[in-house]
């Protein structure tokens, strides 16, 4: 097996070629001949009545092909929500219909209700400009709280509240939990906000349809992170266009995080104009349509109480939170915050009684919903910032705390109150871990000497356990999921011994290309270089759900796994043959197939070659080829987990905060590319630190975005960031799936949040501060400062 | 209509803009260059830097009639002439300065440019020179990592 | 973006005739012209670029004042060496922008939250335009406003060389234009202190830090001043009352830097 490239190797990415050589294909760099351009008519207002819209001056202008509004998609269906939740009292959440286009209402600023097609961007801009909408603004719906209270006052008339659903999880726990927490001997109390984000992948979204008159094929590329599913929602759901006569292209795309998991109106659009006109019809978001238009993230104001006994033991802990899902319900929107975050309440700890709460609202802001991390990311950091609060309250340190509860090596497999089987974890062993790479010892030197220059030095810890590896279909099918939650792959020998494989895992940013075929060389005994990577493309691949919840690897590789070894089953099958052996005497080990007891071999390559010139076969016994597919559904999530440090220096005149180190000790489970797992544990470091400092996405009372921009969105740059400090050599593996992989896309997003507030608390806590929200901008700290002195 | 013509990644081209056509556009749209990629609307991301008679600059903020008789690089101009990556470009693959790659032109840009100036830049002055080119990626980490690898090689 | 008509003239009598018709706008390094056009916020017939005129550009030193021409990019500035104001250039925007931006177009634009103003206002520089010369204290007349009338070009900045100086600026943390920003400078007629980003006016002097400091000039001196926060610009990035701190604490920080 060569070494270099296969599991455990970093071999450098294939992918990166055509990147830094500017020959990347995004989709909108993909110019088809003849192809004019969308263009979206956007609400100013945040919740109207359409009156009227006359397009008939935008008609007559130069370059202007159509004109849709949404009188034009009354007859199609609704983009649905994938998830049916019901709230405590049984009873259906309330499911408005999400158009194509706005018809009847808009419903936040940025809702598309009109589309102009022309030759060129300037021409359709110029017609969309021309378009007299009549619209009569009612009052916003923006504070969750007001929504819930007023319901004079409705994102959407016909459901008659604003309220989604009201979840209890687990409903049986509450009379037990609420008891628990009346005896306890002390109770930690916490109110905190999830700040609202904006996802940002760096390139925004772009579609082009392109329907093709002759064959009657639709054909449409698009930022999608899972194509498979965007044509399901556009067939299935929305347009009613034949699975077999829509083909998804997603090629490369500029990362997700969330933001392209979903299907949106626009995609809907471009393929029924391309039908109209019998022309291809490209549309790109400008970056200030991806901040009105993109589903964003977070969005909880939440109210947390930890009971424990006197000696910081855990009794119970209970949630009250409104969760914010914007003004239509996005594929994801009532799955993250429920059960992606419910059922992580109970965190690394030993937790008897858990109750949570969540009341999911309607505003009229933009479509709330998964963000890396996605629900996972707002359990931890209550979690643990209330742990923290508690440990100031006993007087104990915040490591202490949490190795006195958390669940033991020994105890796994862990059934924990919030409803969910953790396989593996060792978190006493990431806290050794962290301690050793986060120099503990030396920090109070470094505070004195951050003293010395007049500023305030704070460390914060934290511990985080994820379910990821989404997810068992038969679990999620019970919990209310409409599409099962499989990946699949196809892996394809070709003639001359090279391999294709289709994954249904789409890639953008974590390196497929790269990985996969570190899975199929080990297992093959060949050359990674000799493998290649297909996905993003419905038509070559036999399904797929796509890539969000750290699950490319542990669901999407698994699926790999599982279809190379019925490749060397069949390989096995093709040599016995040509060895004139029995199967059960065949061994495979290095890429060589021998007969067992003997001298007799045949290498992988020459099997392959036989399966394609299969002239002496026995067709009764073997068929020719070699291709097989497999589906893979999980047992069960995955429980990646870490231990996190934080240091940070405040300047209390000023507020600022900075970042003085950051170190993340990861059990991701087995690692396949350690040089790709520890990008990706970067990358959430780096966005989970933006939560926690700077980034925040506001609408005022009127429901204007006041954060539409660079220029008021912070996002972080390279001097806002510190080197960090990575280790993923404590592991435990998934007990659970072939690879024993756990997934890592999202750790250092969850994990950072609470460590970076826990710092900056621990930095203020002498002058009285014990909790500050994200982001703790200068201006927040600075205020918290003045309010405590 | 202005008839404008510049050197293009060494390659003389010439062509008819409107007034108002940015220097990226002309890129993308009429040289078909899409490694100059458009991430923001206010000059924030520097996804479309480029070099302008050796300086650099973000192509969405220039006007490609004011490109008119310069010499701009591209990252398609950006590689070895033998089609292989430059020290930058290797350091970026060999130290993982990338993930979904759409920033990764922009830093490529904006590397080169820094190293030219700077044969030997600090950590501080390495990331204050990337605070127009913002990656969602990576946390900049490998990044930084790319760039000093680069210097030391170019030294 | 509008369509409009460009034009690169080689003098500035040329500008300043290009620049006659209706509409038409000078447009210097574009790199906040370009994106409000971007953002069809403007719609001019005509964009004047001053960028090929020779006569605005280069920086001379002579005689205490340091003269720069007005299509002098920020980065020009930032590596020629002149103390603090080429600290404040080399810290606009980033460095693409700084290799487009110029003073000229800075101080004609007169953002709010821009930093070339407090250097002009602190030092009471002179700008110079096609028509005539225009102190700093006359020049600056509310955000997005200046002395400029219709058409007039500014050729060139003419600073006095304090005989110390500094300025602090607070970036806010998205566009990294100046929270505050402070600019002290110590003049041969006495101190002057500038302040930009704080105030709904824009740029301004704050007086009575420049009478403690020609008393004293040490950060102690202003320790007991208090700032108003009337009047103060209120955004998502800070209060009036943040604003107000900030102004004293960037000035006491520049006063002890200078």
């Amino acid at each position: 097996m060569p070494k270099d490239n296969g599991i455990g190797a970093s071999p450098k990415r294939r992918e990166d070629v055509r990147f830094l050589t500017g020959r990347g294909q995004y989709t909108d760099d993909i110019k088809l001949k003849n192809q004019c351009q969308a263009m979206f008519v956007r609400s100013q207002v945040a919740n109207g009545v359409i009156k009227s819209i006359d397009t008939s001056v935008a008609a007559g202008m130069p370059g202007v092909l159509a004109i849709f509004t949404g009188e034009d998609f009354t007859e199609v269906g609704g983009n649905p929500a994938g998830w049916l939740i019901n709230s405590r009292d049984g009873e259906p959440m309330k499911e408005p219909k999400r158009p194509v286009l706005a018809h009847g209402k808009v419903r936040h600023v940025g809702d598309a209700y009109a589309a102009v097609i022309a030759e060129t961007h300037e021409q359709a801009l110029d017609a969309a400009e021309a378009i007299d909408a009549d619209i009569d603004e009612l009052p916003a719906v923006i504070d969750m709280a007001d929504a819930l209270a007023n319901t004079d006052n409705l994102v959407h008339d016909e459901i008659e509240t604003n309220q989604c659903f009201d979840w209890g999880w687990i409903e049986d726990n509450r009379a037990a939990t609420d008891e628990a927490i009346k005896n306890a001997p002390h109770v930690t109390t916490l109110e905190l906000v999830n700040n609202r984000l904006v996802p940002n992948a760096m390139e925004t979204r772009a579609s082009t349809g392109d329907y093709n008159p002759g064959t009657g094929d639709y054909t449409l590329y698009t930022t999608s992170q899972n194509p498979h599913l965007t044509r399901l929602l556009i067939s299935a759901f929305v347009m009613g266009i034949p699975e077999n006569k829509l083909t998804i292209i997603a090629p490369d795309v500029g990362g997700g995080f969330g933001s392209k998991i979903y299907h949106y109106g626009e995609e809907a659009l471009v393929l029924a104009a391309s039908k109209k006109l019998g022309r291809p019809v490209a549309w790109t978001a400008t970056r200030s349509e991806a901040f009105l238009t993109d589903a964003h993230g977070r969005d909880h104001k939440t109210t947390i109480e930890l009971a424990t006994d006197k000696e910081g033991n855990f009794l119970a802990i209970r949630t009250s939170t409104l969760a914010n899902v914007g003004a239509y319900l996005s594929n994801f929107s009532t799955v993250t915050p429920t059960f992606l975050h419910g059922t992580v309440i109970s965190g690394n700890y030993t937790v008897p009684h858990i109750y949570v709460n969540l009341k999911a609202v309607f505003t009229n802001t933009a479509p709330v919903d998964a963000y890396r991390g996605a629900g996972r990311p707002e359990a931890t950091y209550s979690v643990e910032r209330v742990i923290d609060k508690c440990a100031r309250e006993l007087g104990m340190s915040p490591l202490e705390i949490r190795r006195k509860n958390f669940i033991k090596k020994e105890q796994f497999p862990f059934a924990t109150a919030a409803g969910l089987e953790y396989d593996s974890g060792d978190y006493h062993a990431l806290v050794d871990k962290l301690e050793e790479i986060a120099d503990f010892k030396g920090f109070a030197a470094r505070k004195a000497e951050s003293a010395s220059r007049g500023l305030l030095r704070g460390l914060g810890v934290n511990t985080y356990v994820e379910a990821c590896g989404l997810a068992p279909s038969n679990l999620a099918g019970v919990l209310g999921a409409r599409v099962g939650l499989f990946e699949a792959a196809t892996v394809r020998v070709n003639a001359t011994g090279n391999i294709s494989v289709m994954t249904g895992s789409h890639s953008h940013g974590q390196g497929h290309e790269t990985v996969f075929p570190q899975l199929v060389a080990d297992m093959l005994g060949m050359s990674a270089d000799d493998i290649d990577i297909v996905h993003g493309d419905t038509s070559k691949i036999p399904f797929g759900m796509g890539t969000y919840g750290s699950r490319s690897m542990s669901v999407g590789g698994s699926a790999i796994v599982k279809a190379t070894e019925k490749i060397i089953d069949k390989a096995s099958k093709i040599a016995a043959h040509m060895m004139e052996a029995g199967e059960g005497d065949i061994e495979f080990n290095d890429g060589v197939f021998s007969v067992t007891g003997t001298d007799k071999s045949v290498s992988f390559p020459e099997v392959a070659f036989k399966a394609y010139v299969p002239h002496d076969y026995p067709h009764d016994k073997l068929e020719p080829g070699l291709e097989e597919t497999a589906f893979y559904d999980p047992a069960n999530f995955t429980y990646p987990s870490g231990a996190y440090a934080c240091e940070v220096e405040v300047d209390p005149e000023t507020g600022k905060v900075t970042v003085c180190s950051m170190a993340a000790a990861d059990d991701v489970g087995n690692v396949i590319n350690p040089m790709i797992v520890e990008g990706q544990i970067q990358g959430g470091l780096g966005q989970g630190i933006g939560q926690a400092l700077v980034e925040n996405c506001v609408y005022n009372d009127d429901g204007q975005l006041l954060t539409g921009s660079y220029m008021d969105y912070t996002m972080p740059r390279a001097d806002d960031l510190p080197f960090f400090t990575t280790d993923q050599t404590t592991l435990t593996p998934c007990t659970h799936n072939p690879l024993g992989a756990k997934g890592c896309g999202e750790a250092g997003a969850i994990g950072s949040p609470p460590t970076v507030i826990n710092a900056v608390v621990d930095a203020l806590s002498d002058l009285g501060v014990t909790h500050i929200d994200m982001p703790a901008s200068p201006a927040r700290v600075w205020a918290a400062i003045q309010a405590a002195s | 209509m202005s008839s404008i013509s510049m050197t293009v990644n060494g390659k003389t081209v010439s062509g008819e803009v409107e007034g108002r056509t940015l220097l990226s556009q002309f890129l993308r749209e009429d040289l078909l260059l899409t490694g100059t990629h458009i991430g923001c609307d206010t000059s924030q991301c520097g996804a479309c830097s480029v070099h302008v008679d050796g300086k650099l600059v973000k192509g969405c903020t220039m006007l490609a009639v004011e490109a008119d008789g310069a010499a701009v690089t591209t990252i398609e101009g950006m590689a070895n002439e033998d089609g292989s990556l430059s020290i930058i470009q290797a350091a970026f693959q060999e130290h993982h300065g990338l993930q979904c790659g759409f920033c990764t032109p922009g830093m490529v840009m904006a590397t080169d440019s820094l190293l030219k100036s700077n044969s030997d830049p600090s950590e501080a002055e390495i990331r204050k020179h990337l605070s127009g080119n913002i990656c969602r990626c990576t946390g900049y980490h490998n990044i930084i990592k790319s760039i000093q690898a680069a210097a030391s090689q170019l030294g | 973006m509008h369509n409009f008509d460009f034009e690169k003239p080689s003098t500035v009598a040329d500008a300043v005739a290009a620049l006659a018709s209706e509409d038409a706008q000078a447009l210097a390094g574009g790199q906040t012209l370009i994106p409000t056009l971007k953002q069809r916020l403007a719609a001019p017939s005509k964009l004047v670029s001053l960028t090929g005129i020779a006569d605005l550009q280069g920086i001379s030193h002579s005689d205490g004042v340091l003269t720069i021409g007005a299509a002098t990019t920020h980065v020009e500035v930032a590596a020629g060496g002149y103390g603090s104001l080429s600290v404040l250039a080399g810290n606009i925007g980033d460095p693409a922008v700084r290799n487009r931006g110029t003073i000229g177009g800075s101080l004609a634009n007169n953002d709010p939250s821009a930093d070339y103003p407090a250097a002009v206002l602190a030092t009471g520089a002179t700008i110079n335009t096609n028509a005539r010369s225009i102190k700093a204290d006359d020049f600056f007349d509310g955000i997005f406003t200046t002395a400029l009338e219709e058409g007039e070009i500014i050729t060139s900045v003419a600073f006095p060389i304090p005989e110390a100086s500094c300025y602090e600026k607070f970036e806010q943390p998205a566009s990294r234009f100046a929270l505050v920003g402070v600019c002290v400078a110590k003049m041969a007629g006495g101190v002057r202190v500038a302040v930009t980003g704080a105030s709904e006016e824009g740029v301004h002097r704050w007086r009575e830090a420049e009478t403690a400091l020609n008393a004293n000039f040490s950060a102690d001196a202003i320790a007991d001043l208090s700032v108003s926060a009337d009047g103060l610009i209120s955004d998502l990035h800070g209060t009036p009352k943040y604003r107000a701190n900030l102004v004293k604490v960037l000035t006491a920080r520049a006063v002890a830097n200078c």
